[in-house]
């Protein structure tokens, strides 16, 4: 759609500004949080940022906040990016083979382990945490980044979105790699897997910002610190028992996990504007 | 050279649909064969068994002298030109091309001596690194040709390689194909629904018709004898005019003729003349410069005719002309449709 009107222009910048603004000012508050000491946060929080932004920050990554029991930040985000890359480099390496597996080859099952792997999809990690926990627990993975990242990496939802895009891959294109003498390894590697990029650069933003945010899994498989997470350290922070929680180190806390998760979006973002932009014929 | 024989091949998908009963073939070396017939007769069924993508129900198919029943596609010295083309979309054209030399093991400098050779003779050398979406049709359909021929296979097999261009560059690409098959001497099989293209560019022909061979032969023996009905009614346009015996019963020595004949006229056979054994009423006059199609109707008011006639003098829709035409250019069918020899 293409109009060009002056009041239509004005009012759908405005209904986007007002919404940007609206999303941005939570954020807002908490960098300018970040940057007072604890007794201007506690007086309420400031409009403008204010001069202890240095403090603060290199408080939180070098020290930690003993009092709350979390260890310093930098080991923390360490953590966190060990634990969102493995699940998000897991996820979709184990989905883009099961999802080959299932489009691809005629094996006994096949419609039985689609479906298998479908019913998944309806049990989040939440529903079946106990068992999951009980599993991992006995064959000794807490409090290591295997039983952080391991029992997460299998899910369906990625294997479901490949398998949908893998059934719209022509079947011509399947049997000229065959007569041009690709096996289906190499069909894999040199036409599936550059077909898939787009897909590929889409699944890896959720899912490493569904890594990044695991709070729940974490808290449970963890009692020894050198393990935590950020999202977990947080909410550490803010119970922090007798003590009045410090608002600006968690606030810059806060900032400093925003940060991984919007590098990957800003990254990835130009593969999937091409991808977007590149629609085959 | 090679050639490519097809020894009682049957065909059943899974499911129980039988698209092949029972067929054999033989094609020589260098030949371009067409197998021309209707949507569903079963032509890229059998092209696919010759290409491996299919498996064989029953049957043998060898190509130059080997069985090739349980080899690869890739093991079969073959190559393929698609409907669509099939090019690798993420690859630029010089990839596309040379993807299956170097899954083959091929050495570079001879892939890049066999790209640059197809290239030339397809006029692609300035669109080597392009992507498959920058390129119109027509160049998609040269780069697909271009992949079969780098690798020098001992067939090409083409499954409708020019329906999806207009209707003037398939003309002129099917001639450019032809040159090219000549050129280079190889044996191909060429598959199509479009019976002109067919007649242009078969060494020989072969009509199919649910699952089984109407008749082989060259396309001007086809045209001129055609073994039944089906055939006499599928090659050539206009098709070959179908009359009862009964509806026109002064066609020349017939008179007493058994009453399930047809007889079959082409339309470019009859002539137009001041008395003659074909009445016609004109209904409509079809103007295609050098000649004109006039469509009618028989006296027994229900056997239609076409007659193609040349371009000037042509009578108004309503009038009713007479036609003759020479015995030899009469075709017989009895009740199943077969020929009958006059
Ligand atoms: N994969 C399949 N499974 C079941 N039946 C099939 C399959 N492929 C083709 N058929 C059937 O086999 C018959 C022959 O099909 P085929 O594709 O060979 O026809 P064709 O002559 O190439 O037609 P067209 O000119 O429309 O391409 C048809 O009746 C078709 O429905
Ligand atoms: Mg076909």
């Amino acid at each position: 759609m293409v109009e060009n009107r002056p009041l239509l222009t004005f009012v759908q910048h405005a209904v986007l500004i007002l919404g940007a603004a609206l999303f941005v000012f939570p954020i807002y508050l908490a960098f300018v949080a970040s940057t007072h000491d604890q007794v201007t946060v506690a007086r309420g929080i400031p409009l403008l940022p204010g001069g202890e932004f240095w403090n603060n920050y290199s408080q939180v990554l070098g020290e930690g906040i003993s009092t709350a029991g979390a260890p310093p930040l930098s080991l923390m985000l360490f953590n966190s990016m060990v634990m969102a890359l493995s699940i998000t480099l897991g996820k979709i390496a184990i989905s883009l083979l099961s999802a080959f597996a299932i489009v691809y080859f005629r094996f006994p099952f096949r419609i039985l382990a689609f479906w298998t792997i479908f019913i998944t999809l309806m049990l989040p990690v939440e529903v079946r945490i106990l068992p999951t926990f009980e599993v991992v627990a006995s064959l000794g993975m807490l409090n290591s980044y295997a039983g952080l990242s391991i029992p997460l990496i299998a899910s369906a939802t990625a294997t479901f979105l490949f398998r949908q895009f893998f059934m719209t891959v022509p079947d011509e294109l399947t049997e000229a790699a065959r007569i041009d003498g690709a096996g289906p390894m190499r069909f894999f590697k040199d036409i599936l897997l550059p077909l898939s990029r787009t897909n590929l650069a889409a699944l890896f933003v959720i899912l490493f910002i569904y890594g990044w945010n695991q709070y729940l899994w974490p808290l449970l498989v963890t009692t020894d610190e050198s393990y935590y997470t950020i999202v977990m350290g947080i909410q550490r922070m803010a119970n922090a028992g007798e003590e009045t929680p410090q608002w600006h180190l968690i606030m810059s806390t806060a900032i400093l996990a925003l940060l991984p998760p919007v590098a990957v979006i800003i990254g990835m973002q130009s593969l999937f504007v091409r991808g977007l932009v590149e629609v085959e014929k | 050279m090679s050639n490519i024989s097809i020894q009682s091949v049957r065909k059943v998908y899974p499911g129980g649909v039988e698209a092949i009963p029972g067929l054999s073939l033989e094609i020589e070396a260098g030949e371009l064969c067409v197998l021309v017939g209707p949507s569903g007769c079963g032509k890229s069924t059998l092209l696919r068994m010759v290409a491996g993508l299919e498996e064989l129900t029953e049957g043998e198919i060898h190509i130059a002298g080997r069985k090739v029943n349980n080899l690869e596609p890739a093991e079969r010295d073959i190559s393929m030109v698609f409907q669509n083309y099939a090019l690798y979309p993420h690859m630029s054209v010089r990839q596309n091309m040379s993807y299956g030399l170097k899954n083959r093991g091929q050495k570079k400098d001879e892939i890049t001596r066999r790209v640059a050779e197809a290239a030339r003779i397809l006029g692609l050398t300035d669109y080597l690194d392009r992507k498959p979406r920058q390129l119109s049709g027509g160049q998609r359909q040269r780069v697909a040709m271009g992949r079969a021929i780098v690798r020098e296979p001992a067939a090409f097999l083409f499954d409708e390689p020019l329906s999806n261009l207009d209707a003037k560059l398939r003309v002129k690409t099917r001639v450019e194909i032809r040159d090219l098959q000549q050129r280079l001497a190889t044996t191909a099989i060429y598959v199509t629904h479009d019976q002109q293209e067919a007649m242009t560019l078969a060494d020989r022909l072969v009509v199919m018709n649910a699952g089984h061979i109407e008749q082989v032969g060259t396309p001007m023996e086809i045209y001129a004898r055609p073994a039944s009905l089906f055939v006499a009614e599928f090659i050539g346009s206009p098709p070959m005019n179908v009359i009862p015996a009964a509806a026109a019963p002064d066609l020349a020595g017939i008179a007493n003729a058994d009453a399930d004949l047809r007889i079959g006229v082409r339309p470019e056979a009859l002539r137009l003349v001041e008395n003659g054994p074909l009445k016609l009423t004109v209904r409509v006059i079809e103007r295609l410069g050098s000649t004109s199609n006039i469509h009618g109707v028989l006296p027994d008011g229900k056997t239609e005719l076409i007659a193609s006639i040349p371009g000037d003098s042509v009578p108004a829709p309503g009038e009713t002309v007479a036609f003759e035409v020479d015995t030899m250019d009469l075709h017989f069918f009895d009740k199943q449709g077969k020929r009958v020899a006059t």
